[in-house]
């Protein structure tokens, strides 16, 4: 690792303003950065911590109904505590393993945007909001690709809203060594129809699968999926497993989402 | 360099840090407390689980700075007062729950930490909570057996030894 200055501010604004210099980075739970930074692909000068920061951890209700999740709040709190949203919590309660729930964080996850990560899945099923320093992002305009966002740089992930659905389930396709998902889907059931979003499997990173949205909004059943074909071009293909294949378990893991939907 | 002081095993301690020292780094070439293994470094194997405000966390992944002020705890605090094994060690013992000892450390941390918050685990329970400690050696069963027998409950009709 490089050498590098760290810093613990305590305010949300005093993030900000270390974030301003232009070689400065944010550290969440360190999950993904430490290990990038052991490798040397990234190359801050300082790194500003955002773990100290009260006003960013925690779960709570706003008036509008939407369970919202501060910025650097660990997934084992998450999967404690956002009990009004059982979809949410249990995403977060399968993620990696306890020693990485009890560090990585939901703004950290959003801002990786790994292809393969989980809470990406359920902030576009759920159509959240994201929340940062500057501004409110819809989640429909927030993913812009494998490792792409709508965040600038210096950017914070204050707070993730999240609409709660009527019935929701993310249902994982585990990679067992990374224990990343190497499919997995997340199906929400809203008054106003169903998302379902879908990590693992596209190249451009997670995305909507508007053709079961459609499907499932007219009948909410795993066989409303049966005459739906998902291509396997555009899909990762690696040593895990080919784009066909990431393409079958798309399909898979919908209807067992469906099943599951609580 | 930075200045860090923290709770280790109940004792207060001190130490210059640069932002890079990961906390992994600074219990064992600060402290001296080299119980804490360091397998992968790579927040896979689970090998330098401590605890930090009594949860379970890769100390690999985790730099000395950010637990400033903490309380920390490792193996080297795991014994009971007088020096004799606590229950999870000495099921670990008596249920042969390591062969070469590497991976013990944090899963003995991971296994305190896990009965903390399910004082009693089913074996299912303990497998999937023990997803992020990797063994070698041992192929599990003996590890799960001890936790499951740390945890007060009949082992007899659990796998082999
Ligand atoms: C063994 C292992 C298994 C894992 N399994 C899974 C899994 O199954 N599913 C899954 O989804 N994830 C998994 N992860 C990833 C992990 O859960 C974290 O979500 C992820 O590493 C990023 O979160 P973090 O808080 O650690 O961010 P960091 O590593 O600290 O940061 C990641 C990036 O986000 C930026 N950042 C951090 N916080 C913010 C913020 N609030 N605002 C703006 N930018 C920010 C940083 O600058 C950096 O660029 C796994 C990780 C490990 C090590
Ligand atoms: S050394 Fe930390 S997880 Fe392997
Ligand atoms: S006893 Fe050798 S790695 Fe577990």
């Amino acid at each position: 690792m490089y050498e590098f200055e760290m810093t613990r501010p305590t305010t949300i604004a005093d993030a900000a303003k270390a974030l301003g210099d232009e070689d400065a980075q944010a550290l969440g739970g360190g999950q993904t950065l430490i290990p990038t930074l052991k490798q040397r692909l990234a190359m801050p000068s300082a790194l500003v911590s955002l773990g100290a920061i009260p006003e960013m951890k925690g779960v709570c209700m706003s008036d509008a109904g939407e369970v919202c999740v501060g910025g650097a709040t660990p997934h084992a709190v998450v999967a404690a505590e956002a009990t009004a949203y059982p979809g949410l919590a249990g995403l977060a309660a399968h993620i990696g393993d306890p020693a990485v729930r009890n560090r990585g964080t939901v703004g950290g996850s959003l801002a990786n945007n790994d292809p393969s990560a989980c809470y990406p899945a359920a902030a576009l099923a759920s159509g959240a909001t994201i929340v940062t320093n500057t501004r409110e992002i819809a989640a429909d305009d927030y993913f812009q690709g494998m490792f792409s966002t709508a965040l600038e740089d210096g950017e914070i992930i204050t707070e993730v809203r999240f609409p709660v659905p009527e019935v929701s389930h993310y249902e994982k396709f585990v990679q067992p060594a990374s224990r990343f998902a190497l499919v997995g889907v997340m199906v929400a059931k809203f008054a106003d129809g169903v998302r379902v979003a879908v990590t693992g499997a596209s190249e451009d990173g997670v995305y909507r699968w508007t053709e079961a949205e459609a499907a499932l909004s007219a009948s909410f059943s795993a066989d409303a999926l049966a005459d739906l074909a998902v291509s396997g071009d555009g899909m990762i293909s690696d040593l895990h497993g080919s784009g066909d294949y990431r393409a079958h378990l798309v399909k898979v893991m919908t209807g067992r989402a469906v099943a599951k939907a609580a | 360099m930075a200045q860090v002081s923290m709770t280790v095993n109940g004792k207060t301690v001190s130490g210059e840090v640069e932002g890079r020292t990961l906390l992994a780094e600074f219990l064992r070439e600060g402290l001296n407390l080299t119980g804490t293994h360091i397998g992968c470094d790579t927040s896979q194997c689970g090998a330098c689980v401590v605890h930090v405000n009594g949860e379970a966390v890769k100390s690999c992944t985790m730099f000395a700075m950010e637990a400033d002020g903490a309380d920390v705890g490792t193996i080297e605090g795991q014994a009971n007062a007088d020096g004799s094994l606590n229950v999870i060690q000495q099921a670990f013992q008596d249920h042969h729950g390591l062969q070469c000892g590497f991976c013990t450390p944090g899963m003995v941390m991971s296994a305190a930490a896990l009965l903390k918050e399910n004082p009693k685990p089913s074996e299912a329970e303990v497998r999937t909570y023990l997803e992020g400690n990797i063994c070698r050696c041992t192929g599990y069963h003996n590890i799960v057996k001890a936790i499951m027998a740390a945890s007060g409950q009949d082992v007899s009709a659990i796998a082999a030894e």
